[in-house]
C-alpha cells in the first residue's frame, strides 16, 4: 500500500493550506447552535430556512446591501428556496413573479423619448439594487460602502458561520453604556458634531463630549475562555464594535494594549432585533432565528448549484471507487506472472 | 521516437499503405503499446501519467471556460459567477479548473521529488529533467495568469505584486514592467493580454511535454533501483515489460485513486484551496491584509521574503528577487551538481537522509510563506509596555514596565504634569517566520550547491544490485521464483 | 500467456480475466461518456439567456397602418396594427390556392374574454426562406400584397403574414403570445 504514502502526502499539503488560511485579529465565526444543516457530503440547506432568510434580507438587508449577481428567476430554479415541481420554468413561477413585481426598478432600456423609466422588476431582472452606484451608496452610509452580498458567504472566511457569528455578535445593551467627558476645544473644531457647542461656549477651554463605553470584558461572547478585558472600549462616532470583525481595537482601547479585546469597528449597527420581521410561516422571529435563516439565504446565494455539486458529487465518487476496484483487479490480473 | 528496434507489424492493407507514408501508427505503438519499461517502477512513477491527465483536462476544461469568460475589467468577475450560476454545469467546468491547477502541482511535485530522490536527472537523462524544469516554469506562468483572470482581490494585488518583482531589476525593470502591464499600473488591458497568454501557454507546455517523452523515450525510465535494463534480447526480457498492459493498468488504477482525491476537492471542499478575499471583486483601492500566493507558489514567495538584508550594493528587494528566481533556476543545474555516481538514493543512506530534510524544508517553507513573517513561533520573554515622554530637560525619555497598571499610573502621573506620554507595546524578542524562512532558505541552497556536489565525492553507497531483474528478486523474494 | 490452454482450470482463469478487463473498459467508458456529455452540455442556452426570452409589449402604441417590431432573445418580432381595408383583404383571400393554407383567424390568438383582436396582427420577422428581415410598413416597400416584403429574394407577404409570392416555402410564424391585458401582450420564444 505504498500509494497510501502520497495520499498523505497530498493531505499533508492540504492541512498546510488550511492552516495558512487562520483567521487572525477577530473572533472565529462559529456555527449555531445544533450546527447547520449543509455541513458535511450530504449536507442540504433547510429551503425553509432560505424561504424566511429570503424574507429578511428582503426586508432589512435590502435596505442598504444590494445582490447584483442575484436574479429573481434564481429564487424558482431547482435548487431555489421557491422551486416548484410545478413550475419547472422559474419565470412562470407565480410566487417568483410576485416578488419581482413588488420591486420597482429603473429600466434599462430607454423609453420613446430616451428616459429611463422606473418599471416593475421581472423574473429576469436582476435582484433591484438599494443604490445608483458605489458613490450613492457611501453618500447615504457615512462614507462607508454595503458591500454586495451575493457571494459574500464565500468572501469571508468562515462564510455563514461568520454572518451568523456578525449579526448576533454585537455587544449585548447592558455592557454599552455612554458618558459625559470634557475634551479641549482645539481638538473638536473640525468635528462636525460639536461646532455648535464650540459656538455656544466660546471662549471656553473644554466642550463636553458624549462617548459610548464597552465594558467588553462583561461581554457574553468574550467571558468564557481563558481570555479576560480589563479595561473600555470606546466606540467611535458611527462605528459599532463587534468581535468577529476584522480590525483593530488597539486605538479605542483603555486598557493593557497587549491585550487588546477581538474585533473591529464597523460602520453597520445591529440590524436584528426581536420580531424585526414578521415570518410568513408564523416562526418565532428571535435575534437568534433571524441571523441563521438570512445566513442560510446567503449561503444558498452564494452558490445557488451546492445541492448539484453535492448531488453530482455523491455518484462521481461512488463512480470512482467502483471503477478504482475494477482497475485494481483488472492490474493484478495483468501482472500476476511477473515478479515486480 | 525510442532507442529500440520497432516491433509493429501492419496487418491490413490500409495499415500498411499508411506505414510507408505516415508511420504514425508505428510511433504510438512503439512509444505506448510495446515500449520496453523496467518491470520494477513503483507507484511513484504513476505521475507522468497523472500529469498528462491533469494537462489534458485543463487544457480541455480552460478551452470551455474561454467560451463564456468576459476578459474585461468590468465584466471578468460577473461572467465567472455566470459561468458558476447560469451555464449548464459551468460551476462544475470551473471548479474541475480552480482545483485542477492545485492538483496539477500537487502531482508535478509529487514527480519532481521522485526525480530528485531516484537520481533520474543523472546521466543520460539531463536534457529528459531540464525539459521538465521547463514546463515547471511554464506551468507557473501559466498558473499565474490564470490566478489574474477572475479579476478578485488577490488576482489583482498578487498580479501587482508578481509585477512588482520585474519592476526589481536594474536599469531595464520599469521599463519591462510598465511594457508587461501595457501602461503605467493593471487594467483592462493587462486583463486582456493576459488571457491570451494565460490560452497560449498551456500550449506551449503541450509541445515540450511531447520532447519531454521524446527525451524519455531514448534512454528509457529510470527506476527505483537506479541501474539501467540491460540491452541484450536476454537481459531487456529479464528486466522490462512491455507499456502496455503492464503500465497502462498500473497507471490508469493510480489515476483514478488520483482522479477520487481530485473529486473530494471539486465536489466538497472546492473553494478551500483558494482564499476568500478573492470572491471580492479587484478594488484597485483597498489591498488585502494578507497578500498570500496559491499554495503551491508559497515555498518560493517564503524564500522572496526572507531576504531582508542588503549584500554590497544589492538591495534587499533586488536580492530576493534573484533568490526566489535563483531557487528554480538551480534546478536547470542539478545534473551537474549531484556528483554521486549512483543514482538511486535506496543505496545512499546519507544522501537519503539529506533529502528527507529537503522535503520538510520545503514543506516548512510553504508554512513561512502563508505566515505572517513578524508572527512569533517561539516567542522569547514576555511583551513590556513603554512610556515614553518629554523629560524635564525636554529631551524623549522612556520607561518600561511589565504591569499595565504601574505604566498607566506612570503615564497618569506624566499627563497631570502637563508632559505629553503615551503608552507603546514593545514586542519581546522571538524566533519569528522570518528567521525560519531564513534558516530554510540557507539549507535549500546549501541542498543543491554544497550537500550534493561534496557528497557524491564522500560518500560511501551500498552495493547496487547488477541489474533489474536481481534488485526485484533480492528486495521481494526470500526464494528466487521464476519469472515470466 | 497464450499457449496454456490446455486444462480446464486455466480456461475459466482466461476467461475470468477477460471478463474483469471487459468490466473495467466498460465503465470507464462509460465514465468517459458522462463526462463528455457536461462538455457538451454547456454550449446550451445558459439561464440567463432562456429567462430573457419573453417580453411585454404595449401594443396600444402601434399606429393604424404602421408596425412595431420588437426583439426577443435576439430574434425579430413584428406588431402589426392593420387597417379595416388590410382585414377585408386578409380575409377576402381563397385560402385554398395558398402555398401554406391558413385563414386570418388561424393566424390570430384570441384576447383574455376570448375574441379577437383583428386589428393587431402579430408575427415572427424572420422571413421563412433563408432568415432575412423583410421589409414592411416602416420602410415604405409592403411588397405586391400589401404586408411585407423580402428584399433578399424577393418574397412577398400578405397583410396577414402569409406567404404569397417568391422562394419562402411557408407563412411567417405566428409566435407563443397572449394577452395580459387588452392593450398589452406577452411574446415568448
Amino acid at each position: 500500500m505504498k500509494f497510501l504514502r502520497f495520499i498523505s502526502a497530498g493531505l499533508g499539503a492540504a492541512a498546510l493550506v488550511a492552516s495558512a488560511h487562520a483567521a487572525g485579529g477577530a473572533l472565529h465565526p462559529h456555527e449555531p447552535e445544533g450546527g447547520w444543516e449543509f455541513t458535511g457530503p450530504l449536507g442540504e440547506l433547510d429551503m425553509e430556512s432560505v424561504q424566511r432568510g429570503y424574507q429578511v434580507y428582503r426586508e432589512v438587508c435590502a435596505s442598504c446591501h444590494g445582490m447584483r449577481l442575484m436574479h429573481y428567476r434564481n429564487l424558482g430554479e431547482p435548487g431555489g428556496p421557491f422551486y416548484d415541481p410545478e413550475y419547472p420554468n422559474a419565470n412562470d413561477n407565480p410566487l417568483v413573479k410576485s416578488f419581482a413585481a413588488q420591486d420597482e426598478i429603473l429600466s434599462t432600456e430607454p423609453n420613446d423619448v430616451g428616459d429611463y423609466d422606473y418599471r416593475p422588476a421581472r423574473t429576469s431582472d436582476p435582484f433591484k439594487s438599494p443604490y445608483p452606484n458605489e458613490q450613492a451608496a457611501r453618500a447615504a452610509n457615512g462614507g462607508a460602502y454595503p458591500p454586495d452580498l451575493s457571494v459574500i458567504t464565500k468572501a469571508r472566511p468562515g462564510g455563514a458561520s461568520y454572518i451568523y457569528s456578525l449579526l448576533t455578535g454585537y455587544p449585548e445593551d447592558a455592557v454599552i453604556s455612554t458618558r459625559t467627558v470634557e475634551v479641549p476645544a482645539e481638538d473638536v473644531t473640525d468635528s462636525e458634531a460639536s461646532e455648535e457647542e464650540v459656538e455656544a461656549e466660546e471662549g471656553a477651554a473644554v466642550v463636553e463630549e458624549t462617548e459610548t463605553v464597552i465594558d467588553v470584558g462583561h461581554m457574553d461572547k468574550l467571558s468564557h475562555g481563558d481570555a479576560h478585558y480589563e479595561g473600555e472600549l470606546i466606540q467611535p462616532l458611527g462605528q459599532y464594535y463587534n468581535p468577529y470583525f476584522a480590525g483593530d481595537t488597539t486605538p479605542q482601547w483603555e486598557g493593557d494594549p497587549r491585550h487588546a479585546p477581538p474585533g473591529g469597528f464597523l460602520a453597520m449597527p445591529p440590524q436584528l432585533t426581536p420580531g424585526r420581521v414578521s415570518y410568513m410561516d408564523g416562526t418565532e422571529a428571535t435575534v437568534d432565528q433571524m441571523a441563521r435563516d438570512v445566513s442560510a439565504f446567503l449561503q444558498w446565494a452564494g452558490e445557488p448549484k451546492q445541492k448539484q455539486r453535492k448531488s453530482t458529487g455523491f455518484a462521481s465518487m461512488i463512480y470512482l471507487v467502483i471503477l478504482a476496484v475494477l482497475l485494481w483487479f483488472s492490474f493484478h490480473r495483468i501482472w500476476r506472472k511477473v515478479d515486480h | 521516437m525510442s532507442g529500440h528496434p520497432s516491433a509493429y507489424e501492419p496487418k491490413t492493407g490500409f495499415t500498411k499503405w499508411l506505414d510507408s507514408r505516415l508511420p504514425v501508427v508505428r510511433l504510438a505503438y512503439d512509444s505506448f503499446v510495446d515500449f520496453p519499461t523496467p518491470k520494477n517502477l513503483n507507484y511513484w512513477w504513476t505521475f507522468g501519467g497523472i500529469l498528462a491527465v491533469c494537462l489534458a483536462t485543463q487544457i480541455l476544461s480552460g478551452i470551455v471556460l474561454a467560451m463564456h469568460y468576459t476578459p474585461t475589467v468590468d465584466g471578468a468577475f460577473a461572467s465567472v459567477e455566470r459561468i458558476m450560476r447560469d451555464v449548464p454545469y459551468g460551476w462544475l467546468i470551473r471548479y474541475i479548473h480552480a482545483n485542477g491547477a492545485s492538483m496539477f502541482f500537487l502531482a508535478v511535485y509529487i514527480h519532481m521529488a521522485r526525480g530528485l530522490y531516484y537520481g533520474s536527472y543523472k546521466a543520460p537523462r539531463e536534457v529528459l529533467w531540464i525539459l521538465g524544469c521547463v514546463i515547471y516554469l511554464l506551468m507557473m506562468g501559466t498558473a499565474f495568469l490564470g490566478y489574474v483572470l477572475p479579476w478578485g482581490q488577490m488576482s489583482y494585488h498578487g498580479a501587482n505584486v508578481i509585477t512588482g518583482l520585474i519592476g526589481a531589476l536594474p536599469v531595464v525593470g520599469d521599463s519591462i514592467k510598465a511594457w508587461l502591464m501595457g501602461g503605467p499600473s493593471i487594467g483592462n488591458q493587462t486583463l486582456q493580454r493576459f488571457f491570451s497568454l494565460h490560452y497560449l501557454l498551456p500550449f506551449m507546455i503541450a509541445g515540450v511535454v511531447i520532447l519531454h517523452i521524446w527525451a524519455l523515450h531514448v534512454p528509457g525510465n529510470n527506476n527505483p533501483a537506479g541501474v539501467e535494463a540491460r540491452k541484450d534480447p536476454e537481459g531487456l526480457k529479464k528486466d522490462t515489460v512491455p507499456f502496455h498492459p503492464y503500465y497502462t493498468v498500473k497507471d490508469g488504477f493510480a489515476i483514478v485513486v488520483f482522479l477520487i482525491i481530485f473529486a473530494a476537492f471539486v465536489f466538497y471542499m472546492p473553494n478551500v484551496l483558494g482564499h476568500a478575499d478573492n470572491y471580492i471583486e479587484a478594488n484597485p483601492l483597498v489591498t488585502p491584509a494578507h497578500i498570500v500566493p496559491e499554495w503551491y507558489l508559497l515555498p518560493f514567495y517564503a524564500i522572496l521574503r526572507a531576504i531582508t538584508f542588503d549584500i554590497g550594493p544589492i538591495d534587499a528587494k533586488l536580492l530576493g528577487v534573484i533568490f526566489m528566481f535563483g531557487s528554480i533556476a538551480i534546478l536547470f543545474v542539478l545534473p551537474w551538481l549531484d556528483t554521486s555516481k549512483v543514482r538511486s538514493m535506496r543505496y545512499r543512506p546519507v544522501a537519503r537522509q539529506f533529502f528527507f530534510g529537503f522535503i520538510a524544508t520545503m514543506l516548512l517553507l510553504g508554512w513561512c510563506g502563508a505566515s505572517n513573517p513578524d508572527d512569533p513561533i517561539i516567542p522569547m520573554g514576555s511583551d513590556q509596555l513603554v512610556v515614553s515622554y518629554t523629560d524635564a530637560n525636554g529631551n524623549e525619555a522612556t520607561q518600561t514596565y511589565e504591569e499595565y497598571e504601574a505604566a498607566a499610573t506612570f503615564r497618569d502621573q506624566k499627563l497631570d504634569e502637563g508632559v505629553d506620554a503615551a503608552i507603546a507595546v514593545a514586542k519581546a524578542p522571538a524566533f519569528r517566520f522570518v528567521h525560519l524562512a531564513q534558516i530554510l532558505t540557507l539549507y535549500y541552497f546549501a541542498y543543491f550547491l554544497v550537500i550534493l556536489p561534496l557528497l557524491g565525492l564522500r560518500e560511501k553507497p551500498k552495493d547496487e544490485p547488477t541489474s533489474i531483474h536481481k534488485a526485484v528478486l533480492g528486495n521481494d523474494r526470500a526464494a528466487p521464483a521464476p519469472a515470466e | 500467456m497464450s499457449e496454456a490452454q490446455s486444462t480446464p482450470h486455466e480456461t475459466i482463469d482466461e476467461d475470468r480475466r477477460d471478463f474483469i478487463h471487459i468490466a473495467t473498459a466498460a465503465t470507464a467508458a462509460a465514465g468517459a461518456g458522462a463526462l463528455a456529455y457536461v462538455f457538451i452540455d454547456q454550449m446550451n442556452a445558459a439561464s440567463d439567456t432562456k429567462a430573457a426570452s419573453s417580453l411585454d409589449v404595449d401594443i396600444s402604441k402601434v399606429p393604424l397602418g404602421g408596425e412595431v417590431r420588437v426583439l426577443i432573445g435576439g430574434k425579430p418580432f413584428f406588431i402589426r396594427h392593420r387597417t379595416e381595408a388590410e382585414i377585408k383583404a386578409a380575409e377576402a383571400v381563397d385560402v385554398s390556392k395558398l402555398r401554406d393554407p391558413q385563414t386570418d383567424e388561424e393566424r390570430l390568438i384570441p384576447m383574455q374574454n376570448g375574441e379577437l383582436n383583428r386589428a393587431m396582427l402579430v408575427t415572427s420577422g424572420t422571413c421563412t426562406h433563408l432568415g432575412c428581415v423583410p421589409v414592411g410598413p416602416s420602410q415604405g416597400n409592403t411588397g405586391d400584397y400589401g404586408g411585407w416584403y423580402c428584399p433578399c429574394h424577393g418574397s412577398h407577404y400578405d397583410t396577414s403574414g402569409r406567404i404569397r409570392k417568391g422562394p419562402a416555402p411557408s407563412n411567417l410564424p405566428v409566435p407563443d403570445y397572449r394577452y395580459v391585458s387588452p392593450t398589452t401582450i406577452n411574446i415568448s420564444l
